[in-house]
């Protein structure tokens, strides 16, 4: 197993995770935003990792199988909705869904 | 070990980098094959930890599948759309990276505080010792199993829910046509409200 020091996972990690969140508030494309999404959960699965190294025990490890979980359900549901929204409006700009309801 | 900085710092740039030029592709594809880049660089992150299997299912599930259901729904939609990258709300592009270069110095500040965190009684080889003895899949599936088998069923019930959920979303209502009608052949297709 590698000697490098489990802080640096983590600025790995957090830097990702950062960079998803500036992603989602930056971009205006639903698609693209969604994957920063996804860039913010992969962030936290390093984490999960980094942190099961650290304790020495695998319950980290399971964690990140029930993230994936999550994230396909929500990918799943998701897209589903960009779908729906895309074929209404024919746009994926997020600006332009202001409306609960037209 | 020297070589495995050198793999970490590989890892680092590619899945760093690749995150990073996921701001700035006007493209979507472009951003989903970052993401996918991005991801292959995270498995080689958790291998280095001694996750095997999970860097096997990052690689099958979320550089696969996922991104695949992405790549599909984009096609979908049209690969050629442009997104705009200038920002109609003032003040909130500049404001998005104040704080995001805020949240970077944060999580810098506490994983330097991390490097020489201390690791738990015996950690730095219990991963290791765990992945010769029962094994990396067999230890996993203890834990899975057993400690947490109620959260495993629970997912399952979230699952069902994702899958019934996709499908009324995406049903159409296909409404009878009047016998006779020129266009009884094509019945017409009505969308749900959304």
């Amino acid at each position: 197993m590698t000697e490098v020091p489990p802080g640096y996972f983590l600025a790995l990690a957090g830097l990702l995770f950062t960079v998803g969140v500036v992603g989602v508030l930056v971009r205006r494309n639903a698609i693209v935003i969604f994957m920063f999404i996804e860039l913010m959960l992969n962030a936290v699965n390093l984490f999960f990792v980094t942190f099961a190294r650290m304790q020495g025990n695998l319950e980290g490890q399971v964690l990140v199988f029930f993230v994936l979980v999550v994230a396909a359900a929500e990918v799943v549901v998701g897209l589903a909705l960009i779908l729906l929204i895309a074929r209404r409006r024919a746009s994926l700009d997020v600006d332009n869904v202001r409306l609960l309801k037209w | 070990m020297s070589l495995d900085i050198v793999v970490f710092g590989a890892m680092f740039v590619v899945t760093l980098g690749a995150a990073l030029a996921m701001l700035f592709a006007h493209n979507a594809v472009h951003v989903a094959l970052l993401l996918v880049l991005s991801q292959v660089g995270l498995a080689v992150a958790f291998l280095l930890q001694g996750a095997f299997f999970v860097a096997a299912v990052q690689i099958i599930i979320y550089a696969g599948a996922i991104m695949v259901l992405f790549l599909f729904v984009i096609m979908l939609l049209g690969v050629d759309r442009r997104e705009a990258l200038d920002e109609p709300l003032r003040g909130q592009r500049p404001l998005a990276l104040g704080l995001g270069a805020l949240l970077t110095a944060q999580v810098l500040y506490v994983a330097w505080q991390g490097v020489d965190l201390a690791f738990a009684d015996g950690g730095e080889t219990a991963i290791q010792e765990i992945n010769s003895d029962p094994g990396n899949v067999l230890g996993l599936a203890r834990v899975l199993f057993g400690r947490y088998v109620l959260p495993f069923e629970i997912t399952s019930v979230l699952l069902i829910v994702a899958v019934v959920g996709v499908m009324v979303l995406a049903r159409r209502i296909y409404s009878v046509a009047p016998a006779g009608d020129a266009e009884a052949e094509r019945s017409e297709v009505e969308e749900v409200a959304v």
